[in-house]
């Protein structure tokens, strides 16, 4: 496969979660981090599944990446059952999670390499390219811990756009960033999303961050994980956090969350 | 700057001290040489190549010993931190033996091997294998899971993530109980030469343990400066360089 295929390659996706259960050990017996999840996710949706800490939607994702193995029920990626990881699903986690014995373009080849058909050099060429869609082609040489937080995470970025995966799995990636860098970051993350065709999940406990991103927004109640409620988000991309429309969404969305938890308002506030 | 001149001024005082009280000749001079007669031997001892000779027969031993105790250290250690039955039975063993001073195993490879080679190979290999075990597995220990699963969502198998994340993750921890190893294989080297007397080769312990009986005091104080010496320069030109390149890639000011 030519470089230019590998770049033009339209990724078609679709996810169904059906019926999904996970119990958790603990010292105090068994909980329930997700009972009987389902819904579906269409080609070239943005969703954001968002609920207070313990809502198992971290868990959720992470099954979806197939690193956890449901207690019951399934994940069907286009008609076939996940039971382990793979490149067509790739995981921004948190923490960037970048490997600091690599450099930036290390980084980002690492997926790539794993990759078959694709040589040394149309492997570099391809991981240039990310970088510079990500806005940090001029540090590709740089160490991982010269980069800012929020550089940081734009080469994880990178890093799991490379393989050019279906579907891009999000755990609060902006999560522990400042809030100018996360405006920025989610500038990007819809350019990129848009031009780029992805599915993207993206888990967060932030209600206005969630309505900026996601043409979906899902809700979660925690103990024992739900789905509560889904909104659609009718607002044209790109989105910008502080706009007046958007903030009328995210008070109706948290007004609806805190229906359905008596959690503090800290966890469900918007910044 | 201001450094470098407050520790020269140290050391010089230091052999000035040592010179003086040699000067006052309460002590035989057999006990207590001259600073003078000492350089004396080091100059001599250099010239006609027996300090040489001594160091090239020590350093192939160290090498030879410490060479196999990295070769079995680090895949032992990497096996105890995967499995609970390694860690539960070398693991222990590990823990148990590095807490014994080298020096104690000379008894014993006294008798097994006799006066050879091999005796010493054994003190020296002994010496080292388990601190490296331990910090290998340490190392491994140490490494945050998070990357292991971000390897495995980019697609990698078990193996490729041993050998290109996990390895190179735990490198610090490694490379600094290979310098922890190092010095304890040169302690336990030290300790057999002086124990172990053969003629297969004169090492640097054997000089030392000679110039006690020949009740050379100045032989004695300038092979510890040779053994000094080789120590410095062996941290200097071969751990340093490592530690630096670790410390740079990973932006860390400690090991």
């Amino acid at each position: 496969m030519s470089v230019q295929d590998e770049l033009k390659a339209v990724p078609p996706a679709k996810l169904l979660i059906d019926g999904v259960t996970k119990d958790f050990t603990t010292s105090h017996g068994t909980l329930r981090a997700l009972d009987h999840i389902s819904f579906h996710i269409h080609e070239g949706d943005f969703v954001c599944l968002v609920g207070p800490s313990g809502c198992g939607k971290s868990t959720l994702l992470n099954i979806i990446a197939g690193l956890e193995i449901p207690d019951n029920g399934l994940t069907l990626m286009d008609g076939k059952p996940v039971t382990k990881p793979g490149r067509d699903r790739m995981v921004m986690f948190q923490e960037p999670a970048l490997f600091p014995w690599l450099d930036v373009m290390g980084n980002v080849l690492f997926g790539l390499k794993l990759k078959p058909n694709l040589n040394k050099k149309e492997c570099c060429e391809v991981a240039r390219f990310y970088l510079r869609l990500v806005g940090l082609e001029a540090f590709a040489h740089s160490n991982i811990h010269e980069l800012s937080g929020g550089m940081k995470q734009r080469v994880a970025l990178a890093r799991s756009l490379a393989p050019n995966p279906r579907v891009l799995l999000m755990d609060e990636p902006f999560a522990a960033l400042d809030a100018l860098t996360r405006e920025q970051l989610y500038g990007d993350i819809q350019r990129i999303w848009a031009e780029r065709a992805k599915t993207i999940v993206f888990v967060t406990h932030n209600v206005r961050e969630a309505v900026c991103l996601g043409n979906r927004v899902i809700l979660f109640s925690p103990h024992p994980g739900r789905v509560r409620e889904e909104f659609q988000i009718d607002l044209p991309h790109p989105r910008d956090i502080n706009s007046v429309e958007l903030a009328k969404y995210a008070s109706r969305i948290t007004r609806a969350l805190r229906g359905y938890v008596d959690a503090p308002e800290t966890e469900l506030g918007a910044e | 700057m201001k450094r470098l001149l407050s520790s020269s001024l140290f050391f010089i005082a230091l052999l000035l001290g040592w010179h003086l009280l040699a000067l006052t000749k309460r002590w035989s001079p057999i006990l207590l040489p001259d600073p003078l007669s000492v350089w004396d031997y080091l100059k001599t001892a250099l010239f006609d190549g027996t300090l040489f000779q001594a160091t090239l027969v020590t350093l192939r031993r160290l090498v030879t010993g410490y060479g196999i105790g990295i070769l079995i250290g680090i895949p032992v250690g990497m096996l105890t931190a995967r499995f609970r039955l390694m860690e539960d039975t070398v693991g222990v063993l590990a823990l148990g033996l590095q807490a014994l001073p080298s020096v104690c195993w000379v008894p014993l490879a006294l008798r097994w091997f006799g006066q050879t080679e091999g005796a010493m190979l054994f003190v020296v290999v002994m010496g080292s294998l388990w601190s490296i075990i331990i910090s290998t597995d340490n190392g491994i220990r140490n490494v945050p899971p998070i990357f292991a699963r971000a390897a495995r969502t980019m697609g990698a198998k078990q193996f490729y993530t041993w050998t290109r994340v996990i390895l190179p993750a735990s490198a610090p921890f490694v490379v600094s109980g290979m310098k922890q190893g190092w010095a304890f294989a040169w302690r336990s080297l030290m300790a057999a030469e002086i124990f172990v007397t053969i003629l297969t080769g004169f090492g640097l312990g054997q000089l030392l343990e000679y110039g006690r009986d020949l009740n050379a005091m100045d032989q004695v104080i300038g092979v510890m400066f040779a053994i000094v010496l080789i120590g410095l320069l062996v941290d200097k030109f071969l751990f340093s360089p490592i530690e630096h390149f670790l410390h740079r890639r990973w932006g860390t000011g400690r090991m």
